[in-house]
This record gives C-alpha cells, sequence and structure tokens, in this order.
C-alpha cells in the first residue's frame, strides 16, 4: 500500500471513561499488559506498507506525544515521510481548538497537500483489533466507491452500547443507503469503525467545502450529507475489534485478551503489534505465587495470587494478596493480603496492606494514577 | 575534541566449556537470565558508567554478536560522535590477519583508538555477569596517577590458583602478578577488566606486537611486562556480584541466583538497568492449569504446565501437564503436553515433543566430553526436535539441530550424546 498515508484521528474527548481519561487520551489508554490502544492502528498500518502517518491529537495528549517519540518503535523514524503528530494550534485562520473531525482535518490541510499518495486512510486511535488494510483498498477500487466506510456486525456489543456507534444500512452492492450517528433505536447492528479510505484530491476539496460552509464534522457534514452525491460504500470487518470509549467496554477487552483466540489474532496473525519498549527484567514468581489465566508484562514480581487479571510492566503484588478479574497498570504496587475483585488500578498506585477494593463485572472500581489506598 | 575514556570490549571467547551452547555462537552472545546475552552487562556497565565509545572485537562466531548489537539502539550507543563498532579482524594490504591474541587485537585496531584520542582505555571483557561502575574505577585510576588499574575480587584462596592473582601492597600498588598460580600468596584474582593510560598502553601494545615469543595477551604479557618495568599499576577492588559463567555448572547457577526471593544479582534496579534488544511480543500469559513458583519468565510465553525454579525465555510454550524444574529454558522453545523436564538446558527453538523426560537417573559423567557436560545438568542444542516419549538421562549432550530421526532408540542414558546424522565433534 505504498500509494496510501494515513491520519489517525485521537481527538474528542470520551466522558464515558471517567478518571482514565483525566490525564489522558483514549488513544493512549495502556491496554494487553504492554500496549497504548494506538499500538493497534499504529502497527496495522505500518503492517499495511503506509510510511507517511499523521496522528491528530486534542486532548490531553502529553502521554501519547511521549509514547509515540519519533516513531521508531514502529519504524516510522524516517527521512522521507515517517511520523507527524499534530496538537491543535492557533493561527490567524485557526482558533487553537479543533471544533470536530473534519475541522481537525482541514487545520492540517498542509499535510494533506504536501503528501503525494494517492489514498488517504483515515482511522481512529483508541481502537483494539488487527487488520491488514490492502483488501479494504482493493474493495474500495474495485466498487469505483468514492469514500469507503468499514463497519462491522456489533451484536457482539450489549445492546445499550449500540446507540454509540454510527448506523448504517447498505444496498446489495454494498453502497450505504442510509447513516445514523448514535441513533436512539439501532436500526441494524452494522456499525461504523471510523475507518475511511478516500483519493487525497477528494479528501482535500470535501474538506475545502466543509470549512466554506463552516461546518466541522466528518461524519454529519460529509459522510452523511454527501451519501445521495456520492459512491459511499462499506467494507465488513469479520475481527476482534473494541474501541475504547467506556470503562465496560475498556475492561472488557482488557479481559477478552485472555482468551487464546482473541490473542493469537490480535498478536501473531497479520503482523506484529509494535510499541514502546521499557527494558525491564523478565517477570519474577516467588514461591508463593499464585497465577491462574492471567496476562502478565515484564518487570512484575508476583508473591501473591492472581486470576483472571491483567498486570502491567513492573507491577508487584506482596505476599498473601489476591487479585481477581482485575487490571493492574505499570509500577502499581499491592501490598500484603491486599485483595481486589473487578478494579482497574491505573499507573503507579499504592494499595496498602490488607486494603479491599471490590467492582462489579459490569461497573469495575476505578483507582486513579498515583493514588494511595 | 577527544574522548576522556572508551573502551575496548573482547567478545572473541569461545567458551568451550559451554559445550552445545557455544557451538555455533561466541560465549558473550550465550543467552543468560531469561532475556539477555552475556555480553548485555558488560555494553549496559558501560554506558551506566558514562563510557559512550565502544569498539566489540570479535572473531570466533560473530554473526549472532553482529546482529544483536546493531548499531547499539538497545544500549543508546547510536552516537553521531562514538557509539559502537564492531571490529572485526582485516585484510591489510596483502594478507589477512587473524587476532592472535586480546593484546594483539587491541594492537590491530589502534588506529580506531586514536581517531577518538581518549586519555584513558578501558579494555573490558565480554564473557562475564557482572554490575559495575567504571567511572568510579577511573575515579580511583586518575586519584594514583596510575598507568594502569586492575579490577579484582577476593576469591577463596583454594580456588585463587584458578586465577591470575595480583600481589598488591597495602595502598593497592601491585607488585606481582601471578597467572593460575600453584602457590597463591593473596586472593586477589584480576576480572579481566583494566583501565590504561592510552599513551602508556599504546608503548607496550608496540612493544608486545614486535615480540616474537609473546602469545599477545592482556594478562599473559602486557600485564607482567609492565609489572616488570615497575610501571604504577594499582588493584581496583570490586565487592559485588561477578561471575565467568565459564562452564556449564556455573552458568546454571548463575542463572539459579535470579530466582532467589532475594536474588544476590538484581536485575531489578532502575538505576542500573540492563539493556538488550527487546523481542516484539505480547506480555506473557498463565493458563488456568499453569502454575510458576520462583522464577523468571518473559515475554510472549505461554505456559499451561507446571514450572519451579527455572528461568524461561521470551516466546517460550509449555504444554498442559509439562513440569519444568531447576531448567533453564531459552527462546522459542515449545515443551509438548505431559513432558518433564529437570536440571537441563534447553536452548533457542528446540522441540520437545509429549511424554518426554529430560534430566532422569543416574549422573554419570558425559563419555565424550566428561570435561563440559559432568555435574548432572544436560544440555539440548539449538533448534534440535526431542520425538514423543523419549526418555534422556543425565549429563547428556543432545547437538543442535538435531532431528527426530537422530534418536536411534527413545531411550538416551545418562552420559550418552546425540548427533547430527551420527557424526561425531
Amino acid at each position: 500500500m505504498r500509494n496510501t498515508m494515513g491520519i489517525i484521528l485521537t481527538g474528542g474527548q470520551k466522558t464515558g471513561l471517567k478518571e482514565l481519561v483525566q490525564i489522558r487520551t483514549s488513544s493512549a489508554l495502556p491496554v494487553g499488559g504492554k500496549y497504548r490502544a494506538i499500538d493497534f492502528v499504529l502497527s496495522n498500518m505500518v503492517n499495511s506498507g503506509i510510511t507517511n502517518v499523521g496522528v491528530i491529537t486534542q486532548y490531553s495528549f502529553r502521554s501519547l506525544m511521549d509514547h509515540l517519540g519519533s516513531g521508531k518503535e514502529w519504524d516510522l523514524d524516517r527521512r522521507y515521510n515517517g511520523l507527524f503528530i499534530f496538537p491543535p494550534y492557533l493561527s490567524d485562520s485557526s482558533s487553537g481548538w479543533y471544533r470536530g473531525t473534519a475541522d481537525a482535518l482541514y487545520n492540517n490541510l498542509t499535510f494533506l497537500k504536501r503528501s503525494n499518495e494517492e489514498y488517504v486512510l483515515i482511522a481512529p486511535g483508541n481502537c483494539v483489533y488487527k487488520m491488514i488494510f490492502d483488501d479494504l483498498l482493493q474493495y474500495h477500487i474495485q466498487h469505483r466507491a468514492d469514500i469507503t466506510v468499514t463497519y462491522r456486525d456489533m451484536s457482539d456489543f450489549p445492546r445499550e452500547e449500540l446507540s454509540l456507534f454510527g448506523i448504517m444500512e447498505l444496498d446489495g452492492s454494498g453502497r450505504i443507503t442510509d447513516f445514523q450517528e448514535k441513533p436512539l433505536n439501532p436500526s441494524t447492528a452494522n456499525g461504523s469503525m471510523g475507518i475511511y479510505i478516500l483519493r487525497r484530491e477528494l479528501l482535500i476539496s470535501l474538506l475545502e467545502e466543509c470549512a466554506a460552509h463552516g461546518d466541522y464534522d466528518f461524519v454529519k457534514d460529509v459522510l452523511i450529507k454527501k451519501l445521495g452525491c456520492l459512491n459511499i460504500f462499506g467494507y465488513r470487518f469479520g475481527g476482534y475489534w473494541r474501541n475504547m470509549s467506556t470503562i465496560p467496554v475498556y475492561y472488557r477487552c482488557n479481559i477478552e485478551m485472555l482468551d487464546p483466540r482473541i490473542r493469537n489474532e490480535l498478536f501473531m496473525e497479520n503482523g506484529k503489534v509494535y510499541t514502546k519498549v521499557k527494558d525491564e527484567a523478565p517477570a519474577k514468581y516467588n514461591r508463593e505465587a499464585e497465577v491462574k489465566n492471567s496476562i502478565i508484562a515484564d518487570g512484575c514480581i508476583i508473591e501473591g495470587c492472581v486470576e483472571n487479571s491483567v498486570l502491567f510492566r513492573g507491577v508487584t503484588v506482596a505476599k498473601g494478596a489476591v487479585i481477581r478479574n482485575s487490571i493492574v497498570m505499570q509500577d502499581s504496587r499491592i501490598g500484603e493480603n491486599a485483595c481486589m475483585e473487578y478494579a482497574i488500578v491505573d499507573k503507579n498506585v499504592v494499595i496498602r496492606e490488607g486494603k479491599h477494593l471490590r467492582g462489579e463485572a459490569s461497573w469495575p472500581m476505578i483507582v486513579g494514577k498515583n493514588a494511595v489506598v | 575534541m577527544g574522548k576522556e575514556i572508551i573502551a575496548m570490549l573482547l567478545a572473541g571467547g569461545q567458551g568451550s566449556r559451554l559445550g552445545v551452547l557455544t557451538k555455533t555462537i561466541a560465549k558473550p552472545a550465550v543467552l543468560y537470565g531469561g532475556k539477555y546475552r552475556i555480553i548485555d552487562f558488560s555494553l549496559s556497565n558501560c554506558i551506566n558508567s558514562g563510557i559512550d565509545t565502544v569498539g566489540v572485537l570479535t572473531q570466533y562466531q560473530p554473526l549472532k554478536l553482529n546482529s544483536h548489537i546493531g548499531i547499539g539502539k538497545p544500549w543508546d550507543m547510536d552516537r553521531i560522535n562514538g557509539g559502537v563498532t564492531i571490529l572485526s579482524p582485516y585484510l591489510k594490504g596483502e594478507v589477512g590477519e587473524w587476532y592472535m591474541g586480546t593484546a594483539n587485537a587491541v594492537f590491530q585496531n589502534m588506529h580506531y583508538i586514536e581517531k577518538f584520542s581518549p586519555r584513558y582505555v578501558a579494555i573490558l571483557s565480554g564473557d562475564h555477569i557482572y554490575k559495575m561502575d567504571y567511572s568510579l574505577m577511573l575515579d580511583y585510576h586518575k586519584k594514583n596517577n596510575a598507568e594502569a588499574t586492575i579490577s579484582v575480587i577476593e576469591v577463596p584462596i583454594e580456588e585463587a590458583g584458578r586465577y591470575g592473582i595480583m600481589n598488591a601492597f597495602e595502598d593497592g600498588r601491585i607488585y606481582e602478578f601471578e597467572e593460575k598460580p600453584k602457590h597463591p600468596k593473596s586472593t586477589l584474582a584480576s576480572m579481566g577488566v583494566y583501565i590504561f593510560t592510552w599513551e602508556v598502553l599504546r608503548e607496550y601494545l608496540v612493544r608486545d606486537s614486535e615480540s616474537r615469543e609473546s602469545d599477545h595477551d592482556f594478562g599473559k604479557n602486557i600485564i607482567p611486562m609492565m609489572v616488570r618495568d615497575n610501571r604504577r599499576m594499582w588493584a581496583y577492588k570490586f565487592k559485588g556480584y561477578w561471575r565467568d559463567v565459564g562452564t556449564i555448572q556455573a552458568f546454571w547457577d548463575s542463572n539459579m541466583d535470579l530466582v532467589k526471593r532475594v536474588p544476590v544479582f538484581n536485575l531489578y534496579d532502575p538505576a542500573w538497568k540492563i539493556y538488550t534488544p527487546n523481542p516484539v511480543k505480547p506480555a506473557h500469559y498463565i493458563g488456568p492449569g499453569g502454575s510458576v513458583k520462583e522464577s523468571l519468565v518473559s515475554e510472549g510465553c505461554m505456559i499451561y504446565g507446571t514450572v519451579w525454579n527455572s528461568v524461561i525465555f521470551p516466546g517460550v510454550c509449555i504444554e498442559e501437564g509439562a513440569v519444568i524444574k531447576d531448567s533453564i529454558i531459552m527462546s522459542d522453545s515449545r515443551i509438548g503436553a505431559n513432558s518433564h523436564i529437570d536440571r537441563s538446558i534447553i536452548s533457542e527453538k528446540v522441540q520437545v515433543g509429549n511424554h518426554v523426560e529430560i534430566g532422569i537417573g543416574e549422573a554419570v559423567e558425559n563419555e565424550l566430553r566428561p570435561e563440559v557436560y559432568n555435574s548432572g545438568i544436560t544440555v539440548i542444542g539449538a533448534r534440535a526436535c526431542i520425538p514423543d516419549n523419549t526418555r534422556i538421562g543425565r549429563n547428556v549432550m543432545v547437538d543442535a539441530e538435531v532431528s527426530r530421526e537422530d534418536f536411534s532408540s527413545l531411550w538416551v542414558p545418562s552420559g550418552k550424546s546425540v548427533f547430527k546424522g551420527g557424526e561425531s565433534e
């Protein structure tokens, strides 16, 4: 896919993620023991041969910038092309704040204009999935589409979460006939994954038109408005996919990685997932360790009991501590005889001796970054 | 501007007493400690001590080392001025010349050193497991206005005969050097870590190169020559963990030191990290029936069986019902269901079938290489395939690349060896 450039959108504040996104954008959420959400789309792009990638940021992007660095972990520290990061900026024509996706893209029109790839792939940064985009491009070209939108059958999400998606209807040829953004009563389970492919020239003219009308949202003001006059097609994706938009989905996604089939799909098939390295020593298990059905990252030191959980790098679990159905992020320390069930413990938290934390499977308890409990 | 100090890292060690572990790689490239290679310790020590210019001298089986070190990125040594440089033997004029000894290797690369016009040169060995701040040793060297400083470690008097022993005055000044003395006068063993004032070393390297009798070795020739000339030489006492993992037993022991509750050698110190190229693998997974105790486990592993007192490298898969005890399993190996492994070293990318037993019965010295395989530890070479239901004794050596067909029997008694196509070494 040498003729395609990538744009990753990491804007949009996901209020459904509560404390977890106070300090970081949802694309920077830690997942799977050592990754951040954006690693998946970045690796997908790199594995598809895309070498010109722009990341558009908006909310609390410090941790995202820190994570991405020069892009060398994704082999994107290139002399020509590579990784570009676009935070909001102030100028005569820019308010210093992106009002929506189209506005964000329009403000970085220079990047689009300066690039010379024929196609642009636009994707959100906060989704966990593994996909090679070549088939999508092939499909787009075959159907002579103007825009192709990737969707999947979202029936594996609870019904109440369906109405958080853009829901679409398609005709027999695959053309999108109706698109509703976050409908109260979804008519189908065909949810948009927020991944679009189109010609770069077309995108530029659509964005210029949008800006001329004072519009700013790509879905509302471009996709939906142009359904009648452009060939907009849907491309069905059959694999695992989760968007980090609410606490329950975030929690579920991490726990689902304990399933060997999902782990296999995400990490073994269709290329590797790259992330920033931390140079931790291997995980160390002491005599009292009892670990079952869990993902454990490097640098952990475990003396307690861990079940059905995900432990990120450098977590220590003291003797007698019990961690069940929980997610514990980097460098947190769980004290002796502490006990937690259905909890999400953010980075660098200290859970003192004998403390008990308990959430619900449908709404896990959250302990914010750097907290001492 | 010149560098104050640069390091020359001797990485040509063959490590012949590590048997099949060093069949296709040099000793510094042998895997250690769950994710590292032995050379990572010296390289990490360099960067942690502020030495950012390192010449790595390779000779024996350098391919693995070359790809491991690359341009030095993991150690932050991909520098514009300095960084890591691999120095292999090369052709000069008409004839090519191998490195004839450690001193000769440095002598042949004098132009590399001169390029940085350093005041001091550290000569290090890539064979040892230790964490050491060379900058403190350099301070000591400067304080004494020394011309050579040799790092030494106290060893038990009964073992002193195996080392190069430094005899020093109270203040640390060396007056005598004895290589493997029968009747050692002191217990200060040389660690193979030297700091020289470059001007002085250069003079001795040139003199040594002109001598026909010399072995061109630091320990055997350069140091004794300097002692004879009464140069200003000091012994720098190092206190801490230092191991020459030169034998199967020593290698196994040192790996096992890491799994202790409070290890004598700490890899978890954020102020002195050990760097190595990180495998691109997900965090490891322990299955519902898995159990891991007193062990190290690395990224990408999948553990469905039982692991006890062992070191497991990245990408290893241990199937259900398998039991690993007192063993080292290196990268990307697979241990089949219900297999039992006791006191063994399994190299990289080994396929162990189902219902296999390794390390059973009495320990009998290996018949072909008793000097290598004699401590009860069975060693399986890289990429070997062990068929289902095989039973393997102790002190057995299974050669690298051995395939299922190379096993004439499913019972390999203690002390035997299995070779590829029956060939002998």
